[in-house]
């Protein structure tokens, strides 16, 4: 398969974020293609989450400019949607979704009703059809279960459906934020630090299931990621970033060849 | 039996320090007239006995609820559920209950006197601003300490409109549902972006502004005299004695109410709900989930102010007078009171709250001035014994098709 022939489902060209007189994100330039798994990867404070916040849409970007390609897109969205400054909730409907860092469940509610709620941009039923309950709406309830069990079995949580997000193990918390994102039909998966606080052998298991997940779902994958063997046999192509600059880019051979890149993560030799 | 020795200790120790603290107002007595000292040493005799005991019962009680939450602790589980919520939990002790309580509700005002039903009345109001209210705070999260003006708009609706236009009981109750929910988004719309304590400030501050206004636009509301000669609602043209008209009116409340409970009921359980109990939990992760916070929020604001709103007409039409006076944020607190001590997000708590604290002040008459320092400790007894309300919400427990969702 030829990489650069496939079309691309988000490009960003020279995207700047300032924070008053911080320059938070400098000339980034980005794109994910279709099938693709990027990993964003650099030092702590390099800007990957100021990143992934500009394009969801929680901050806009200062200057550059952030285009969409959603699936099915017609003729007008051929052109890519331009998604600057785009309400969170929009982005999301329009098939980018995301997990977070420091993992945001819904605490109190259950595994299964986390899922559910990806749904919600997917359905329609309204207050008359909260109170009246016409077979339209019952019908559209029971797919919202019924794809949400499912995705849960997708990320092996099935048995514990019921159980308050809240009282679920840490690792099984980061696979349901997973599943939730799914549940929003994304076309392109945003994984934030998705291996953060897992021990080697849940990294695997993990690694194992963006790759079904990729597949079975078609999704694109960018993550931001810390865990080098992960991104490593991961990544399609990687981008480094250093002081919210991109540094270097690349297959991961030639990204962890690259002298600016190791200069970045392991500091520069000075030979007096 | 050790525990109990310490208990005796501690129960004795705080009786000592309260008699001891209590003293120079219990004990001595001053005739300022006779100029002489009374040494009442009798009272502190009591006060020791009252305040051991009442210690002793206490601490028995806080050992309790203490053991039982350690044993939940311990096991990593969900406390068990109470006695009593397991009891609601099944089908075959709910219904028959929930007939036998129609019943008596239907045949309420045949039972007892106007007195009685007039009491009822009013803690049926109060049932349905709970239930209102329970959506914008138990479902959605948004603390509203300004309800109050809702019920103000409704009341003051009915109330202008029956007096300049001779609009009827029955024409301005969806009138006033709808201006009340034009209200809720008005203040919904600049509270969007705050949250929690802010959320609080402005919505007090907003309860505090209807009542000034309706105080003091003298034209437009009449002032703090208010509206007299507001039409009762109307039966088919029959005229009724007032008997009748606490009658006719206990049953309009009672169709209401068992309105509110079907609308608020299957609310809660939809996707609107859903959307409100993730917005309460975390709203970054809500937006970027794909929920229009903004549509959410609103919503939530609206259909709490409809409700006020509605039972500010009925309370209009059932007093028959209305002035500023009654919307204070005494009675906002009140019924934030309720939706807390009821529980949050649920149902049948809020009902049973508005009972308890709307009952409990009309039937400790016989305790005078008392009575509110007994509706206060009842509070404060409920909250440390049940922090998440005398009822905790029911999640409701989704069937999965198995067959469609290999399928899914």
């Amino acid at each position: 398969m030829s990489e650069t022939n496939r079309k691309a489902v988000l490009s960003i060209r020279t995207m700047s974020m300032n924070f008053g007189g911080l320059r938070a994100l400098s000339d980034v330039d980005l794109e994910v293609r279709e099938g693709e798994v990027v990993a964003l990867i650099g030092p702590n404070g390099a800007g990957k989450t100021t990143f992934f916040n500009c394009i969801t849409g929680i901050y806009t970007p200062t200057e550059g400019e952030i285009l969409a390609y959603p699936r099915g897109g017609n003729g007008k969205d051929a052109a890519g949607v331009r998604i600057n400054g785009m309400r969170t909730n929009h982005v999301c409907e329009l098939g980018m979704a995301r997990t977070f860092q420091n993992i945001r469940l819904f605490p109190s509610m259950t595994a299964l009703e986390n899922v559910m709620i990806g749904r919600h941009c997917r359905t329609r039923s309204g207050l008359l059809g909260a109170i009246l309950r016409p077979s339209a709406t019952r019908r559209e309830e029971q797919e919202v279960v019924d794809k949400s069990y499912h995705l849960l079995q997708r990320v092996g949580l099935e048995k514990v459906a019921n159980e308050y997000a809240r009282n679920l193990p840490y690792g099984a918390q980061r696979r349901l934020e997973i599943a939730r994102a799914l549940a929003t039909e994304p076309f392109l998966l945003l994984l934030d630090e998705p291996a953060a606080g897992m021990n080697p052998q849940e990294t695997l298991e993990l690694k194992d299931m963006v790759v079904q997940i990729k597949q079975e779902f078609q999704v694109s994958v960018l993550l931001i990621e810390h865990d080098m063997k992960m991104v490593m046999s991961l990544s399609d192509r990687i981008y480094v970033m250093e002081y919210g600059r991109v540094i270097s880019t690349g297959t991961p051979a030639e990204v962890s060849a690259d002298p600016q890149v190791i200069r970045a993560y392991l500091g520069e030799e000075h030979d007096a | 039996m050790a525990a109990l020795m310490h208990n005796l200790k501690r129960a004795l120790g705080a009786s000592l320090w309260l008699s001891f603290l209590t003293m120079p107002l219990m004990v001595i007595r001053v005739d300022t007239v006779e100029k002489v000292v009374t040494w009442r040493w009798k009272h502190l005799l009591w006060m020791l006995i009252g305040s051991f005991v009442l210690a002793l019962v206490w601490h028995f009680f806080m050992d309790r609820r203490d053991k039982g939450g350690a044993a939940a602790a311990s096991m990593d589980v969900e406390p068990a559920p109470s006695r009593l919520s397991g009891w609601l939990a099944n089908p075959l002790v709910v219904r028959p209950l929930m007939i036998l309580g129609l019943l008596l509700a239907v045949a309420f005002p045949f039972l007892f006197n106007m007195y009685q039903t007039n009491i009822l009345v009013s803690a049926l109001i109060y049932v349905v601003l709970g239930l209102g209210l329970n959506i914008t705070v138990g479902l959605a999260g948004l603390l509203d300490l300004g309800y109050v003006a809702f019920y103000a708009v409704g009341a003051y609706c009915y109330a202008l409109l029956n007096h300049h236009f001779h609009l009827g009981f029955w024409v301005v109750l969806p009138l006033g549902a709808i201006v009340g929910s034009f209200f809720g988004i008005l203040l919904g719309f600049p509270v969007l972006r705050l949250r929690g304590d802010y959320l609080a400030i402005v919505t007090l501050g907003f309860g505090q502004i209807v009542k000034l206004v309706l105080e003091n636009w003298n034209d437009f509301s009449f002032g703090p005299s208010g509206i007299s000669g507001i039409a009762r609602p109307g039966f088919f043209g029959v005229s009724y004695s007032v008997e009748q008209a606490t009658t006719y009116m206990y049953y309009i409340m009672l169709g209401l109410v068992l309105l509110t409970i079907f609308v608020t009921a299957r609310l809660k359980d939809s996707r609107i709900g859903r959307a409100w109990l993730a917005l309460r939990e975390d709203e970054i992760a809500c937006q970027a989930m794909g929920i229009d916070n903004t549509k959410a929020k609103l919503l939530a604001f609206a259909l709490g102010a409809t409700f006020a709103s509605l039972m500010g007409v009925v309370f209009a039409a059932k007093t028959t007078f209305i002035n500023p006076a009654s919307f204070t944020f005494m009675e906002s607190a009140m019924i934030l009171a309720i939706v807390v001590l009821g529980g949050m997000g649920s149902v049948l708590g809020v009902i049973l709250g508005a009972f308890l604290l709307m009952l409990l002040p009309e039937y400790m008459r016989a305790f005078a001035e008392y009575r509110m320092l007994l509706f206060g400790a009842t509070m404060i007894v409920v909250m440390v014994f049940r922090p998440q309300g005398l009822i905790k919400a029911r999640r409701k427990v989704y069937q999965i098709n198995t067959e469609t969702v290999g399928q899914a």
